[in-house]
């Protein structure tokens, strides 16, 4: 070793291009062997893609089929309740963000999503109706902003009473085809709205489900224990597909002779019965990561183990995974197409139909690609959103 | 108060909460048995209504139906039973094909999400955004009717370097054809089989005695291989000959044949789950602390050294729990099968019980059966990560 004394001066960082491709790109032979085969594989992978996007694909069979494959074969003369449901839930998202995100910029934009969507050749009433979501959602911004204590009570009712809201004015009220709100059945309810109700009804109703059995398998009493622990591990360890053909073939078996049930319900009950045990587990993991300390303490109070897990445990452990019950939440939304195979016409069923029609034979490309672009643009807008917000709340950070 | 007193003076049974946990559970189980019962009441009454009485004993007659791809002899004139055992064969091949290929795809995948280098870095990232964002049985319809059905026809077949041929009627591989001396092969290589067994133990029982790590693993692989190779070239007829497959006609021959169904569950399988087991991997590498690197180099390991003695056994513990709920759902998906049409336990099980009516023997049959397999993929893994964790005091 030469002469230590010698003091070198510091080498100097300035970053530029070719420096970062050297660090990035190139630091030995193989890592430049890599980005270049690497570069090639984007290459003809991008230039695969936009020229068949552009050039071969033969996207009339979409836009022509847009209705079914949004709400299958609802009736158009009664779709204007639907969008009346939309605005509603766009109102009420407008007001939250103006209530609880005040500051951010990216949650005002997405209120503008209808509009942008309005540019798109979808004809001229649901361009009307894309432009008033665009404006309810604003409204509700604007209104959420302005008085945002005085709302936040009615914001909170309005979604508690949205469920409701939405499948009534879907299902309708009146028997008769004159009345008020005629019914329209459920066989005829199909795309993205199926897809969509599907979502929401197994997730709100596996929640107190899956909340009961992992609040079952942690349980001192062996026989709840056991019994939440055999349903948690037996609905888990089967395919969801197993459980809505049981839903479909055996529910009505289970049922006294003259009740049916809906096949839309049936998968309803399917789904819920499937997400109520991962549900159970995920919430399992958020009760474990409370410390013994909250039970003790919560018992020093004098409160009883119904007031323990009520207003001490769960809202810590709740609150914990909300992350996480968002990843849940996207995966029931995927696992739903599953109920093309019992033969509801959801997002994925209706393609069938839509392929099926002489004019568009052979073009199940551009059908599939189109449903996969809206699962992924869905899926990916939730976990991306949910980021947002957990980093904007500091929810699941203590 | 005396002693006596006190100690008489219990709390009512209504308020003693040892009772009052008892006569809950029991009331909780009558509910069950009430429920149970009740159901099991409705569904006697709808079968008899149906003229079925609940029994396996169908599972005897004969089938009557074809199945496009068996593991092993069969045709319309079997029974149920060896239907069903046919998928189940078929359900054991795409998870074991599906297993291994994505656990490769995705370690690759995984360690090139933490690459240095920007590209490979964001290709992997971007692969990985992309497929967990959709939907598995839109992935799968998409490959069977998008790809592997738009293949063009066996005439104007598309012929692969390496003589693979993509048809529309399915992928043909070369395959090697047992000789005469194939038997006498096998037996060669269960031998090598077992040098190799002895030389991993030998090598280990070597490492802890000395304090040194051997590659064990690469040494008896190499055995095996070395086994293998040296019967090859001293059987006087090789035990196998190639088979390349050929256009035939209107149909593919010779070679292996794989239909369209089967590739394109398995490849929609692989690269689906493939981006999953590589989160799986880029959390457990990234679980392993710098400080840990840093002192295995302070040490004077090399790189390869740091990697197999220090970081992936370390990584190992974090990434094997997860990688089996991934193999676990990489099975249960395999019976989304009835999308493509690929014959495996659930699409078989469906048919028997489109013919038959026995909607509640079928179903159950095929729960117990992925139950089964689920429990014994989880005890496999299970037993493996009980070796590999970490021994605390």
């Amino acid at each position: 070793m030469s002469n230590l004394n010698t003091v070198l001066p510091p080498v100097s960082e300035r970053s530029n291009i070719l420096r970062w491709m050297r660090r990035n790109l190139f630091g030995s032979w193989y890592d430049a062997l890599l980005t270049i085969l690497g570069a090639l594989i984007a290459y003809w992978a991008v230039r695969g893609f936009l020229t068949w996007v552009f050039t071969v694909a033969e996207w009339e069979v979409v836009s022509t089929n847009m209705r079914l494959l949004m709400i299958g074969q609802y009736p158009l003369e009664h779709s204007d309740r639907l969008w009346v449901w939309l605005g509603f839930l766009v109102f009420l998202s407008g007001n939250s963000i103006g209530i609880w995100a005040r500051r951010s910029r990216f949650a005002v934009v997405l209120l503008l999503i209808p509009a942008l969507l309005a540019l798109f050749p979808f004809g001229d009433s649901p361009r009307q109706w894309l432009i008033l979501l665009c404006i309810a959602g604003l409204v509700g911004w604007g209104f959420g902003r302005a008085r945002p204590d005085v709302l936040k009570r009615s914001v909170i009712a309005g979604w508690v009473i949205s469920l409701p809201v939405i499948i009534l004015l879907t299902h309708g009220l009146s028997e008769s085809e004159s009345g008020f709100m005629p019914i329209v059945r459920t066989n005829l309810w199909g795309g993205l709205l199926l897809t969509f109700l599907l979502t929401v009804v197994g997730i709100l109703f596996s929640f107190p489900i899956g909340v009961l059995l992992a609040l079952g398998r942690r349980s001192e009493l062996p026989i709840i224990r056991w019994f939440s622990v055999g349903y948690i591990e037996i609905v888990r360890g089967v395919p969801l597909i197993t459980i809505l053909f049981m839903a479909q073939l055996m529910l009505p078996l289970f049922l006294p002779t003259g009740w049916t049930v809906d096949r839309v319900v049936r998968a309803m009950v399917g789904i819920t019965l499937f997400s109520a045990a991962y549900l159970a587990e995920n919430v399992r993991g958020g009760l474990q990561a409370i410390p013994r300390g909250q039970f003790e303490a919560a018992h020093a109070l004098g409160l009883n183990g119904f007031q323990t897990m009520t207003f001490v445990i769960l809202p810590q452990a709740l609150r914990l995974i909300i992350p996480i019950l968002v990843g849940q939440f996207i995966a029931v939304f995927k696992d739903t197409s599953l109920v093309a195979i019992v033969g509801l016409l959801d997002l994925v069923g209706i393609a069938k139909t839509v392929l099926a029609q002489p004019e568009f034979l052979g073009l199940q490309r551009e059908v599939y690609a189109f449903i996969s672009l809206i699962f992924w643009v869905l899926s990916y807008g939730m976990s991306y959103l949910s980021q947002q917000l957990e980093e904007r709340l500091g929810v699941g950070k203590r | 108060m005396s002693r006596d007193e006190q100690q008489k003076t219990t709390i009512p049974f209504w308020r003693d909460e040892r009772i009052l946990r008892f006569l809950g559970q029991i009331v909780f189980v009558l509910f069950v048995l009430f429920v149970g019962a009740l159901i099991y009441q409705n569904m006697k009454a709808g079968l008899a209504k149906q003229g079925i009485t609940l029994s396996y004993s169908f599972f005897n007659g004969v089938s009557g139906f074809d199945i496009a791809e068996t593991a092993f002899p069969y045709d319309r004139n079997s029974t149920y039973w060896q239907a069903f055992l046919v998928g189940l064969a078929n359900t054991l091949s795409v998870g074991v094909v599906g297993i291994v290929f994505a656990t490769i795809l995705g370690v690759i995948l995984g360690v090139a999400r933490l690459s240095t280098n920007f590209i490979i870095n964001r290709l992997a990232a971007f692969y990985l955004e992309l497929i967990r964002n959709l939907s598995l049985l839109v992935f799968l319809i998409f490959w069977y009717l998008g790809v592997f059905l738009k293949l063009p026809r066996v005439k104007e077949a598309i012929i692969w370097p390496g003589d693979i041929i993509l048809t529309n009627r399915g992928v043909g591989i070369p395959w090697g054809i047992p000789t005469a001396s194939f038997p006498t092969f096998r037996l060669i290589l269960i031998f090598g089989l077992i040098l190799a067994v002895i030389v991993f133990f030998a090598l280990r029982a070597y490492g802890q005695r000395t304090g040194r790590a051997p590659l064990t693993l690469l040494w008896s692989i190499l055995t095996f291989i070395l086994v293998g190779l040296l019967g090859w070239i001293i059987l006087p007829e090789k035990p196998l000959t190639l088979d390349l497959p050929l256009v035939k006609g209107l149909n593919l021959s010779g070679g292996k044949i794989l239909s369209p169904e089967f590739m394109a569950l398995t490849s929609g399988l692989v690269l689906y789950t493939a981006a999953f087991i590589g989160e799986v991997v880029r959390a457990g590498i990234q679980s392993v602390s710098k400080g840990q690197v840093e002192a295995s180099r302070a040490l004077g390991l090399n790189a390869f050294q740091t990697l197999r003695l220090v970081v992936f056994p370390q990584a190992l513990r974090v990434i094997i729990p997860p990688l089996t709920s991934q193999y676990l759902n990489l099975v249960k998906n395999s019976s989304l099968a009835i999308a493509v049409g690929y014959p495996d336990v659930f699409y078989v099980s469906n048919t028997i019980q489109n013919q038959t009516g026995r909607a509640v023997e079928m179903i159950s049959l095929v729960m117990v059966t992925y139950l089964a397999i689920s429990l014994f993929t989880s005890l496999l893994m299970n037993w493996y990560n009980q070796r590999i964790k970490l021994v605390e005091r």
